[in-house]
């Protein structure tokens, strides 16, 4: 009888809905409360576990209680999605009445979320998305990581100096690649370089194989690489099977390839790849041999540049409520953020007032082997980097 | 009585509402009131409901199967984020039907190429028409904005009158209205006779056929609907969240939307309905729960829910009211029959 087949699927329906939706946390007066949010599952997990566990170890660190405020995190994942990081975004800023949004695993997601910040007048804390436009969306972005500017630009000085001429590039094609290569390009030709191929990868499903012959077909010097975070395993994988570790073409590219994460697992294949970021495990810093011990002690593996960006926005989170001596509003916390200065494990780090992204120190670094294991080894340093992103504008 | 008279009659009696389906729309109504808080992830309930009613259509109803529903759902998305981004349609619902319309119109178009084969085929050539629809996205994503997505899309107020607002609230109310419209429409059209003839070719082509019903024409017509009500889907998708990237075309997209459906059971236009609500919950419950691991519990769930079969979990849901109901109205009252007793 249809009558009955239809009341008893309601029933269930409804008796689940009442499960899911009770399950919804009460919200508590005396907490300062985090949403974090990060792609803990699909392409980009490894960034959204690199940030999650950053976070746990400052807060394990330094305790939860800043200015008589607990704080707590509450972690979702959005896939990389950004209609997820969107939905995910408004109910914690509605009905969770967070009070900072954070984490944010790539530009789309950021990106997403941007009006929903100004509309709540909700801190965003960039940890990882990298393009420089972000922070231009919503006067409550505050970014932590980096920007692709940052490094490709320093990258192609550095290039241009070194007897580079002709450079064949391979970028993902999402607004991140697309910022790594027209820095790149603009400051590489001024420098009096070439650029003889230009091939863009889709970001999604990331087989690199067709594009790597076309790269060695047209015989540069150096390939100029931006893969985010979590697919340089596969490239340099793809790119010692190509052959191409043999023909004598350096790897260049901001840092994200050469990602701490997967390095020492990519083989020598990665040795002598030159690239510029703001952070690597080997930096020579008492505070970074701290963290990087205090992190393989806790997670079993080494820091990337993404835990660091993570760590450093749960510090300035942290700095921030101190400064406003526990005020909550978003005004006040942005405020607080524009400005401040202190020493991370990648170096002095601080947040522009003018931009609120951040400024800090580029590094160039070489792979080498150190201890059996392959290390981004620092050789030369660029201070106090902008955005030049914006800056020129 | 001629023939004709008898399909007409019994067509009529068995579209008739029952009450179990008002109730239904009660429940549906009273959600925004129980769950004020809520209406962001009952909006995306319902434009999934709608998104799955679409494939419920063609599977429940004309046998063809599709893992490419997402081509449609993403061109309906796309249609009404481009409309919106450069003004060319500002009223949101005029948008939303020409969104469905360009859907429509690739429905119509590939249709031909789905009717030609059967189960297999039609699940190689769905399956490569959405994958087509994703590269040609990220190809021309001067377009489409690639992997960016569209950035920037604002959406003017519903018939000028009721602007969208931050708690979704105006979204919801908008998908609600438009997924009861387009039930009813789908109600409308199983319980005619064309509904009823697809339902003889979903049961056996060769002797629909052989009985004076025109297969392909039915089939053509019936897929183009479905790709209509996905493109709906599509564009409410990207009217309430003002956002439209590749993922609009994702593989995923189209095999959640089968999941929904055995999660709902296909056929009777509820299931897809009531896929979503199961579907959705639990995706929500375990994130909740483990951000890192809930694809695997839901993962688990599923392989369960098979196992057990619906008709079990049914008769363990209901066994509590229905022992209320004995208690009130003695040992003879009517009580709630699980599926497989019922039939």
């Amino acid at each position: 009888m249809p009558t009955t087949k239809l009341s008893r699927r309601a029933a269930t329906a409804a008796a689940l809905s009442l499960a899911a939706l009770i399950a919804a946390p009460a919200h508590a007066q005396e907490t300062f409360k985090i949403g974090l949010i990060l792609p803990m599952t699909g392409g980009q997990a490894s960034t959204g576990k690199q940030i999650d566990n950053a976070v746990k170890l400052y807060m394990q660190q330094k305790g939860d209680t800043v200015a008589g405020k607990k704080i707590e995190i509450i972690l979702k994942d959005d896939g990389a999605v950004p209609d997820n990081t969107k939905r995910i975004a408004q109910e914690l800023i509605v009905n969770d009445k967070v009070n900072v949004i954070a984490g944010f695993g790539v530009t789309p997601a950021a990106l997403a979320a941007a009006p929903l910040a100004t509309q709540g007048k909700v801190p965003e804390i960039v940890m990882a998305a990298g393009t420089s436009i972000i922070t231009e969306r919503s006067p409550y972005i505050v970014r932590t990581s980096f920007t692709l500017a940052q490094s490709s630009t320093i990258i192609a000085d550095w290039a241009a100096k070194n007897g580079i001429k002709k450079v064949a590039t391979l970028t993902s094609d999402f607004a991140p690649g697309n910022d790594a290569l027209n820095f790149f390009k603009q400051n590489f030709t001024a420098g009096g370089g070439e650029v003889v191929e230009e091939v863009k990868v889709p970001l999604q499903n990331p087989d690199f194989a067709p594009f790597l012959q076309r790269m060695k077909d047209s015989k540069p010097d150096a390939m100029f690489v931006f893969v985010p975070a979590g697919q340089g395993g596969t490239f340099m994988k793809q790119f010692a099977e190509r052959g191409l570790d043999k023909t004598g073409i350096k790897v260049i590219g901001p840092g994200d390839v050469m990602d701490d994460d997967l390095l020492n697992g990519m083989g020598d294949a990665a040795l002598g790849a030159v690239t510029a970021h703001m952070y690597s495990a080997a930096h020579p810093s008492a505070m970074n041999k701290e963290f990087v011990a205090a992190y393989k002690k806790a997670f079993g593996s080494r820091p990337g540049f993404m835990a660091v960006g993570g760590y450093d926005g749960i510090h300035l989170i942290y700095e921030a409520l101190k400064k406003t001596g526990g005020k909550t509003d978003g005004d006040a916390l942005v405020e607080a953020m524009k400005g401040m200065k202190w020493e991370s494990p990648r170096g002095p780090i601080s947040i522009d007032p003018e931009t609120r992204d951040i400024v800090q120190n580029i590094y160039i670094r070489k792979v080498e082997k150190v201890d059996g294991e392959l290390y981004n080894v620092e050789f030369a340093t660029f201070e106090a980097v902008k955005d030049s992103g914006k800056t020129k504008k | 009585m001629s023939a004709a008279n008898d399909v007409s009659t019994s067509a009529k009696a068995s579209s008739r509402w029952r009450v179990s389906e008002v109730l239904f729309w009660i429940v549906v109504l009273a959600c925004p009131f129980l769950f004020p808080s809520r209406y962001l992830i009952m909006t995306d309930i319902l434009r999934l409901a709608l998104f799955t009613l679409s494939l419920d259509l063609i599977l429940g109803y004309a046998g063809i199967v599709s893992l490419g529903h997402a081509a449609f759902f993403g061109v309906g998305a796309y249609s009404a984020g481009l409309l919106a981004l450069h003004g060319i349609i500002n009223e949101p619902v005029l948008a939303l039907i020409v969104a469905g319309l360009a859907a429509m119109v690739l429905g119509f178009f590939t249709s031909f190429l789905v009717i030609r084969g059967v189960d297999l085929t039609r699940l190689m050539v769905t399956l490569g028409i959405a994958l087509l629809m994703e590269a040609l996205g990220e190809r021309f994503s001067n377009i489409t904005g690639g992997t960016d997505g569209l950035q920037g899309i604002e959406m003017q107020p519903i018939l000028g009158m009721f602007a969208f607002d931050m708690f979704g609230k105006t979204g919801f109310w908008y998908c609600l209205i438009v997924l009861f419209l387009l039930f009813l429409l789908a109600r409308r059209i199983v319980h005619s006779p064309f509904g009823l003839s697809l339902r003889a070719i979903r049961n056996n082509p060769l002797r629909a056929s052989a009985i004076g019903i025109p297969v392909n024409r039915r089939l053509i017509a019936i897929y183009t609907l479905a790709a209509f009500y996905a493109g709906i889907a599509g564009a409410l998708f990207t009217q309430t969240t003002q956002l439209a990237s590749l993922d609009v075309f994702s593989f995923e997209r189209s095999a959640d939307l089968m999941l929904v459906l055995v999660i709902g059971g296909t056929g009777y236009l509820y299931g897809g309905l009531i896929g979503a609500v199961v579907f959705k919950m639990l995706q929500e419950l375990f994130q909740a729960i483990t951000p890192q691991y809930w694809l695997f519990w839901i993962g688990l769930v599923l392989v369960i829910m098979v196992m057990v079969g619906r008709a079990r979990i049914h008769r363990w849901v209901l066994w509590l009211p229905n022992l209320v109901i004995r208690q009130i109205a003695g040992r003879k009252a009517t009580v709630v029959v699980p599926e497989a007793d019922a039939s």
